[in-house]
């Protein structure tokens, strides 16, 4: 080497100035990592220590109208895991599997769950048995990434009595969270999936919360963190219903096992929703964290549909019930009145063209009014009153009933009535030659092109009850609202409301009477063209109110293939007695 | 030759300095929520240091020329170790590709790279002490370069990137200090260069014409020029080649030092979790043994290749800045005896050990914040590990020694 010391002290020099630059910037690098960016990296430390773990919130209780429980929420477990990726998920899986049992749409679920949001503590079980919990809690150790919650799960202390109105919750499913309508939501959280629970989801679902814990790098918890970023979760606030639980619960038990059908109560003043049952019904209970597969496919393969709403969901003929409808639209029309006769008396049957048109009592009604005709329920009266109003009047009458519309209560998926939009859907239907005028009597006494959800039929009788008001049925307390369907004078309204009463007192319903109340209303047997052994099974309606002065309740009954209206009535009639009689002021009222 | 009596105290004491901060590091380092083997690891790290501190004063007693004397001994039994390596080394805990450990009845005894290093500075230093002026041409270098080429190699086979580096880094430490013209230099880099550069066609294109005006006017031998030009488009063209030819985790390593958040959880997760470290320590850290990211175990290699990163969680920049401080009065003082050394042999010596501790730091400290690729080298006299800390030590003790023989007074500031 070159040792002249000048040449030594220039290199040295140029060492000394490398070194110290060098050093030099290695700190003005710690100074932007650690002063200028500090807040970022802190940030990140802290997001990197702190796992997120989603606290449910409890839904809004459900209550009904004197507020007693429908729907309440009771403490369960849900078990998540928090991967880092789907292999160490599948994996995590795989050793679960091994402890407690898992079946493969669970794991699959998981795995789908984890692909959608892998932010999120990946949800393995949302209702988990103390077993099992027991059973992770001893192999914790060796699931580091686990995390067992308690959590609130949804319980209707009135399990199947109250199924067909309240709906059931359930996982909200990946075609939901791909719709806008659930944008905000995340896979595992719960939904409401029918009846009200679903109709007031958004309502009823509170606002999910947040704890924090502080995890070390394998994703064990540490500690529940110190820094206070938790956020509780918010109930959701308290449902109220026009329900009356108590009558809810004797509805389903007069329908019991062996009755098929659907039966709605409402109040017609304000259309509050006393009662709601479609039998027959079903645990919702069961419900709750995952449908077991074996009770799924019992509802579905029962041929009674249970699944099926029958009171908004459900459209069947509505028979002699709809005849109210005939007689509204044809005193409306003014081409009868509550006193007059039609010119062919009933002898038990109609000659119309070249057809006969039987009434339902072969022995004949004679020559009647009105108000008795509806009493006795005769078929030939009301075919004329039909051929009387005409095929298009009658048509539009019925529209402008409502009788072809949705009635609007608070459920999903209700069911719109079934009735022609006009006379040229008969032409399109038929072709123009292909039908005749008979369609007009099919019509009159509520059959032909006509099915009605049950609670259609109880929105048109409340307006019967009141002064042609037809109130929209809601099982959730609300604004009422109410439509004017029809516009009668008081008298004709009153000869209406006596004729329906006289169908108990003196008509085809007598075994429907009640002690003490005065009952109004009409029975109906629909031919459903099912016949089991030669003999048709025809649907039994009846749709009433009482007291038949002042109507406080509104009944609609249809039993599938339930025989005659009677027995319908009779059903209807226990169901408001014992509205009426546990009702302090209206067993009052009616004493008096 | 006479024997001065008065040591480098300076120097002594920022060695021990630097020590037993980094043995208070290792003790931190060890300190986590869920207690891993590293717990412990600091009291043996201090029984490694008072072996080093140990040879450092027996070197320190002895003289340049018996160095000088050992040296080629040394380096033919280095030889001999690194050749025996690749045959039966066996491989580290974390890294079990790498036969960079020397083990023997399966117990390990440690790895011969760190005390190579020290003995190659030596080798070096006496090959290029014999010379009265400095090389003027690359033909001239062939001794030195075969010096530096053959450890080199073996070490790159085990494959142990990192310390390869830092032969390179001592090569051209020592053939500066020796008088070796800078373009010389260049053009002595300039394959590498083209190594790296070939990965875009404009930055080596641009790269090539910078090298043709060097060469054309250092105006080497015509013969040089010609394989130097040639070797630059030879590296430039099998560069893609030797790419595929590394393994995926070296690949790996280099990916993220572009980008390490292209691979968050894998490759990238090392120095993302040291930057996270590093950045919420904040000017004053969260305390010692206190690093939250440390101690949940988000923090890897806490104890050897990351340790800067816990200082910088938990002393935050000032004990970062106390650190480097310490590094650069330790480097200040090495060139300083450097280049008052009585002879070729020590001073050169002295600046080799000065070189390769800087590519240390600076490679390690670096790392940690990705400003360098992972190589996995080691922080002087911080970073855990036996042969380290007494490679370390026993270039103190050769500074100590060098500097004790040097002109003027050893235990001076300046």
């Amino acid at each position: 080497m070159s040792v002249h010391p000048n040449d030594i002290a220039r290199r040295s020099r140029v060492a000394r100035l490398t070194l110290g630059a060098l050093l030099l910037s290695l700190m003005v690098a710690f100074f932007n990592a650690q002063v200028l960016q500090h807040d970022r990296y802190k940030l990140q430390s802290q997001e990197n220590r702190l796992r997120a773990l989603p606290l449910p919130a409890p839904r809004g209780i459900i209550y009904d109208r004197y507020g007693n429980i429908i729907a309440e929420n009771l403490p369960g477990y849900a078990v998540s895991l928090a991967p880092v990726n789907v292999d160490s998920l599948k994996s995590s899986l795989t050793h679960l599997a091994s402890v407690i049992t898992l079946t493969p749409d669970q794991i699959n679920a998981a795995i789908r769950r984890f692909r959608r949001d892998p932010n999120r503590p990946t949800l393995i079980m949302s209702d988990a048995s103390m077993s099992v919990v027991s059973v992770l809690e001893e192999h914790r150790i060796n699931f580091p990434r686990l995390i067992i919650q308690s959590v609130p799960k949804r319980f209707y202390p009135d399990g199947p009595a109250v199924a067909s109105f309240v709906g059931y919750t359930g996982e909200v499913t990946d075609a939901d969270l791909n719709s806008p309508a659930y944008a905000g939501y995340k896979p595992g959280q719960l939904v409401g999936k029918g009846g009200i629970e679903k109709e007031y989801e958004k309502l009823l679902r509170g606002t999910e919360g947040v704890r924090y814990d502080e995890v070390d790098a394998r994703g064990r918890q540490v500690r529940q963190a110190t820094a206070r970023l938790d956020l509780n979760p918010e109930p959701g606030p308290p449902l109220y219903t026009n329900i009356d639980l108590d009558l809810q619960r004797y509805v389903a038990g007069v329908f019991g096992d062996s009755l098929v059908g659907g039966a709605i109560a409402i109040d017609p003043r304000d259309g509050g929703v006393l009662a709601l049952y479609s039998a027959p019904s079903y645990d919702v209970n069961k419900f709750t964290g995952g449908i077991p597969a074996d009770y799924w496919k019992t509802l579905l393969s029962d041929e009674r549909r249970p699944l099926v709403n029958k009171v908004t969901q459900g459209r069947y003929p509505p028979g002699s019930t709809f005849k109210l409808a005939t007689a509204v639209t044809g005193l409306e029309d003014g081409v009868v009145t509550m006193d007059e006769h039609m010119p062919v008396p009933c002898t038990g049957g109609f000659q119309f063209g070249n057809r006969y048109f039987k009434c339902w009592d072969k022995k004949g009604h004679g020559s009647i009014s009105l108000g008795r005709a509806i009493e006795v329920s005769c078929d030939v009266y009301f075919y004329q009153l039909g051929l009387k109003i005409g095929l298009a009047k009658m048509i539009a009458g019925g529209i402008s009933l409502g009788l072809r519309d949705k009635t609007g209560i608070d459920l999903p998926d209700e069911k719109r009535a079934l009735w022609p939009y006009a006379v040229d859907y008969y032409n399109k239907t038929y072709g123009v030659r292909g039908w005749s005028n008979a369609v007009t009597l099919n019509l009159a006494i509520g059959q032909g092109e006509n099915s009605q959800t049950v609670v259609n039929m109880a929105k048109f009788y409340a307006a019967l009850a009141t002064d042609g008001s037809a109130p929209t049925p809601e099982i959730v307390k609300r604004t009422p609202v109410k439509t004017r369907i029809f516009k009668l004078p008081p008298d004709q309204m009153e000869g209406l409301r006596t004729a329906l009463a006289g169908v108990i007192g003196q008509g085809t319903a007598q075994s429907a009477r009640i002690e003490g109340i005065m009952l109004a209303g009409k029975t109906g047997t629909a031919q459903t063209g099912k016949f089991v052994n030669g003999v048709e099974l025809n649907h039994a309606w009846f749709v009433g109110f009482a007291p038949a002065d002042k109507p406080t309740i509104v009944v609609a009954v249809m039993l599938e293939y339930g025989g005659h209206g009677g027995r319908a009535a009779h059903v209807a009639s226990s169901i408001i007695s014992h509205y009426l009689k546990v009702s302090p002021v209206t067993a009052v009222q009616s004493e008096g | 030759m006479f024997r001065k009596t008065l040591a480098d105290y300076p120097l002594a004491v920022t060695a021990i300095a630097l020590s037993l901060f980094g043995v208070a590091m290792v003790y931190s380092a060890g300190q986590t929520d869920v207690p891993t083997f590293v717990a412990p690891l600091w009291k043996s790290q201090l029984m490694w240091l008072s072996l080093g501190i140990l040879c450092a004063w027996g070197i320190g007693n002895s003289s340049v020329r018996l160095i000088e004397w050992a040296t080629w001994p040394a380096y033919l039994l280095m030889l001999f170790t690194l050749a025996s390596l690749l045959v039966l080394g066996a491989g580290t805990g974390a890294n079990g590709h790498m036969r960079s450990w020397l083990a023997i009845g399966g117990h390990r005894l440690g790895q011969p790279a760190e005390i190579a290093k020290i003995v190659v500075v030596l080798m070096l230093a006496k090959v290029l002490a014999e010379r009265r002026e400095a090389p003027k041409s690359l033909l001239e270098l062939w001794k030195p370069g075969l010096v530096v080429g053959i450890p080199f190699a073996m070490i790159m086979l085990q494959p142990d990137l990192g310390s390869a580096i830092v032969f390179v880094g001592i090569f051209f430490g020592m053939l500066f200090w020796s008088g070796v013209p800078w373009p010389l230099l260049v053009l002595l880099a300039s394959p590498v260069v083209s190594l790296v550069l070939s990965f875009s066609t404009g930055l080596w294109g641009a790269w090539f014409l910078v090298l043709i005006a060097l060469v054309l006017w250092y105006k080497p031998y015509l013969l040089e020029g010609i394989v130097l030009v040639v070797a630059n488009v030879a590296t430039g063209v099998i560069a893609p080649i030797l790419w595929e030819k590394l393994a995926p985790y070296q690949q790996n390593r280099l990916k993220v030092f572009l980008d390490p958040s292209a691979d968050p959880r894998a490759s990238g997760y090392h120095v993302l979790q040291s930057k996270i470290a590093i950045g919420s320590g904040g000017l004053f850290g969260n305390g010692f043994t206190l690093g939250t990211q440390k101690r949940s175990g988000f923090l890897p290699e806490q104890h050897t290749d990351f340790i800067f990163a816990v200082v910088g969680e938990e002393l935050g920049f000032i004990g970062v800045v106390l650190a480097l401080a310490l590094f650069l009065a330790l480097l200040l003082r090495a060139t300083r005896i450097a280049s008052r050394a009585n002879d070729p042999f020590g001073s050169l010596a002295a600046f080799g050990l000065m070189s390769c501790w800087l590519v240390h730091v600076v490679v390690n400290v670096g790392m940690t914040l990705n400003l360098m690729p992972i190589t996995g080298i080691p922080l002087p006299f911080f970073s855990y590990g036996g042969s380290f800390m007494l490679a370390s030590w026993l270039g103190v003790g050769i500074l100590l020694r060098i500097s004790g023989e040097g002109r003027g007074q050893a235990g001076a500031l300046l």
